[in-house]
């Protein structure tokens, strides 16, 4: 369970995230829209553990440790993962030296054994084939010369390999044409499972349509104004983000 | 009254002059060759050491950096020969390995070369007045004028020569591999050909073997010869220089038309190293790459130097050089590309990337292009930073320990390069001697 509590978030003089308090059970999918610049892209940063944002208040509880205490490496190992809008590219690492070397990683932070080779290409095999990825891909630089789908549907690969306890996926639908889309959504929908969560921060209630959400937030000057079921994304979708702005300024 | 400067030698000039006048009788050659290595020295005393007032060695004043001159290298002895023959055979050595001890080149070390392909000493070249060997000595040759390769062609004492006959295809590389049993700190001078005829294609890699090899003052020269519509590869490992040495290597290449030449070289270690290279592309559309990787650390000190000839059209260089410096190390690229008025249609793209692991560490980085031609493409870039902030992230974001993302990202920075190689051998070699130079980074250093 991720629970958010009263979290305030600044970058210089500016305050990003104002007293922001949400939770997501086990099992659960929530799904977080807003406006632009409301703070979205923030809160998945803060909980992933970029540097250069100020916590002045709050917390973040995974299963009740507080992420913000930890390094971005150990948050992940505690389960936490983050698709991120723009995957970054990382020339002359080879994706599938990569994939393995972060498995491992996460394996020896939790003390658990290095997986063998074919234990690992087994694993590959499976999520790579589920979400269309050739093994030439494989052998490419991680993320180098991708596109925009590609990059994304890399980034769900990662989270099937991983199998995190919450997924935060921040805008994976943007840039996506509709079969990418929904291949990407196909990925997600195969790691749904009782003991796991994700949060899917998305401006479009489209994504919604694929990934059906068990929860709709909306957030609206750093913090969330109005929770509800799926419904809430169709509602968003007729009226637009213009009166949740009111309330969150009211 | 006039008063008039008389610029004052260095200790290590009068000490290599009194070298050059001790050894000149003994050193090896015709008369002609006597009479070049007289003009060579001399234009090097003229010269004196380079130093930061001369550009092309700015960065690397020698004059300062050299304090002595260091006694000239003895010839090996046969004990110490044999012993080096014991610990090569237990070692063993790759195929095709031609050895040089102190500069020069054992045969009774070295493999026999496969038809097609011929070796001989230096010494034996000049005694016999080689005509291509001789004039591959003289200044004017390549349009080669550096007072570090004049000392070179003043005090070499041997090498080795290898002449690869027309369209001979070797699938190994020849393997040059140094070696030294001097117990002392000497100097020593020596310069190997390579001439390969029309059409062949051939592998030529600079190895050394054993640790602390090359300890001392060396100066080495390689010169390669391409005929047209050869295929060289070329690579040097220059891994093995020890704290306090310093190393002078002139690599100088001139090539026919329509060639394939490819040329990788790592540098680690201590001292001070200064690099060179003199292509010059002598016949139309022909194609050369040369890469370089320097892994710097402490107060090491390596410069990396080109000096690049567009004598005819059509033709494509490429220069890519990267450098990790850490600690307080000094790192320097200089790279000139003049395009001589016929070399229309040159295709030219020069690439210089440092990475700086400390606030200490320094980067000198300087492209040259003197453009004579109209119709050409030219480029160069340079950058200078530290690792990418948002690549560590992603890297932690997915488990890895920013020890263990820092330590990735090196490598692939040095082992980019070192991955275009065209033999699998030779790609994994490099990317060992690259894990090895990381491994010895103290772990999890915050940048």
């Amino acid at each position: 369970m991720l629970e958010i509590r009263n979290l305030t978030v600044s970058i210089g003089d500016k305050t990003i995230l104002q007293g922001l308090n949400l939770t997501v059970r086990d099992g659960e999918v929530a799904a977080l829209m807003g406006p632009n610049g409301t703070g979205k892209s923030t809160l998945s940063y803060v909980c992933a553990g970029k540097s250069g944002y100020n916590v002045t208040s709050g917390e973040v509880l995974l299963d009740g440790v507080n992420l913000l205490e930890l390094d971005p490496d150990v948050r992940a190992a505690r389960g936490l993962f983050l698709a991120f809008q723009y995957p970054t590219e990382i020339p002359g690492v080879a994706t599938m030296t990569f994939l393995k070397a972060a498995l491992n990683a996460q394996r020896k932070q939790r003390g658990e054994e290095e997986l063998s080779t074919p234990a690992f290409m087994k694993k590959i095999k499976a999520a790579s084939d589920m979400l269309g990825i050739k093994s030439d891909m494989l052998k490419r630089s991680l993320n180098v010369g991708f596109s925009g789908g590609e990059k994304k549907r890399m980034d769900i690969l990662q989270m099937a390999l991983l199998e995190p306890k919450f997924g935060i996926l921040d805008e994976t639908d943007s840039g996506l044409d509709i079969d990418a889309l929904r291949i990407v959504a196909d990925g997600v929908n195969a790691l749904r499972a009782p003991d796991r969560a994700f949060l899917v921060i998305t401006h479009y209630q489209r994504l919604l349509e694929y990934i059906v959400p068990d929860t709709v937030h909306i957030m609206a000057q750093g913090r969330i104004v109005r929770s509800g079921g799926k419904e809430l994304a169709l509602e968003v979708e007729k009226s637009g983000y213009k009166n949740y702005e009111a309330t969150a300024a009211a | 009254m006039t008063a008039q400067i008389i610029p004052s030698k260095t200790s290590a000039e009068v000490a290599l002059a009194e070298a050059f006048g001790t050894a000149r009788a003994k050193l090896p050659g015709n008369a002609e060759v006597a009479q070049l290595r007289e003009a060579s020295f001399e234009s090097f005393s003229k010269a004196g050491l380079p130093h930061r007032r001369i550009e092309s060695w700015h960065y690397t004043d020698l004059r300062a950096l050299m304090r002595e001159a260091l006694p000239l290298a003895q010839p090996p002895g046969a004990e110490a020969i044999a012993a080096l023959g014991k610990e090569m055979r237990a070692a063993g050595l790759p195929a095709q390995s031609l050895v040089l001890v102190d500069g020069v080149f054992i045969p009774e070390l070295s493999a026999k070369l496969p038809e097609g392909v011929r070796v001989s000493s230096l010494a034996a070249a000049l005694a016999e007045g080689r005509r291509d060997v001789v004039t591959a000595l003289s200044a004017e040759w390549a349009g080669v004028k550096d007072p570090i390769v004049s000392l070179n062609a003043a005090l070499m004492q041997d090498g080795v020569v290898i002449d690869i006959a027309p369209g001979t295809k070797l699938d190994a590389p020849i393997r040059l591999v140094y070696a030294s049993v001097s117990a002392t700190p000497v100097a020593h001078f020596s310069r190997s050909l390579v001439l390969v005829g029309t059409g062949a294609s051939v592998q030529i890699s600079e190895t050394s073997f054993g640790s602390g090899g090359r300890k001392g003052q060396i100066n080495n020269a390689l010169v390669i010869v391409g005929g047209d519509e050869c295929d060289i590869a070329h690579t040097l490992s220059l891994t093995d220089t020890e704290p306090g040495s310093l190393r002078l290597e002139s690599f100088m290449v001139k090539l026919g038309a329509k060639a394939h030449f490819d040329s990788f070289a790592l540098i680690t270690g201590g001292g001070i190293v200064r690099r060179q290279i003199f292509l010059r592309f002598d016949g139309a559309d022909t194609k050369a790459n040369l890469r370089g990787v320097s892994l710097l650390r402490g107060r090491e000190h390596a410069d990396t130097t080109l000096f690049v000839e567009h004598c005819a059209p059509g033709c494509e260089g490429r220069e890519n050089f990267r450098y990790i410096l850490d600690d307080e190390a000094v790192g320097v690229f200089q790279g000139r590309i003049h395009v001589a008025p016929a070399a229309q249609k040159t295709d030219s793209k020069m690439l210089c990337k440092a990475l700086l692991l400390t606030d200490k560490v320094a980067m000198n980085s300087k492209p040259e292009l003197e453009i004579f031609a109209d119709d050409v493409v030219c480029g160069h870039g340079a950058t200078c930073g530290g690792l990418n902030e948002d690549q560590i992230f992603y890297l932690q974001t997915r488990g890895l320990t920013f020890a263990q993302a820092e330590a990735l990202l090196l490598d692939a920075f040095g082992g980019e390069l070192v991955d275009e190689l065209p033999d699998e051998s030779l790609v994994a070699a490099f990317r060992a001697e690259i894990a090895a130079w990381l491994a010895k980074r103290p772990q999890g250093a915050r940048l």
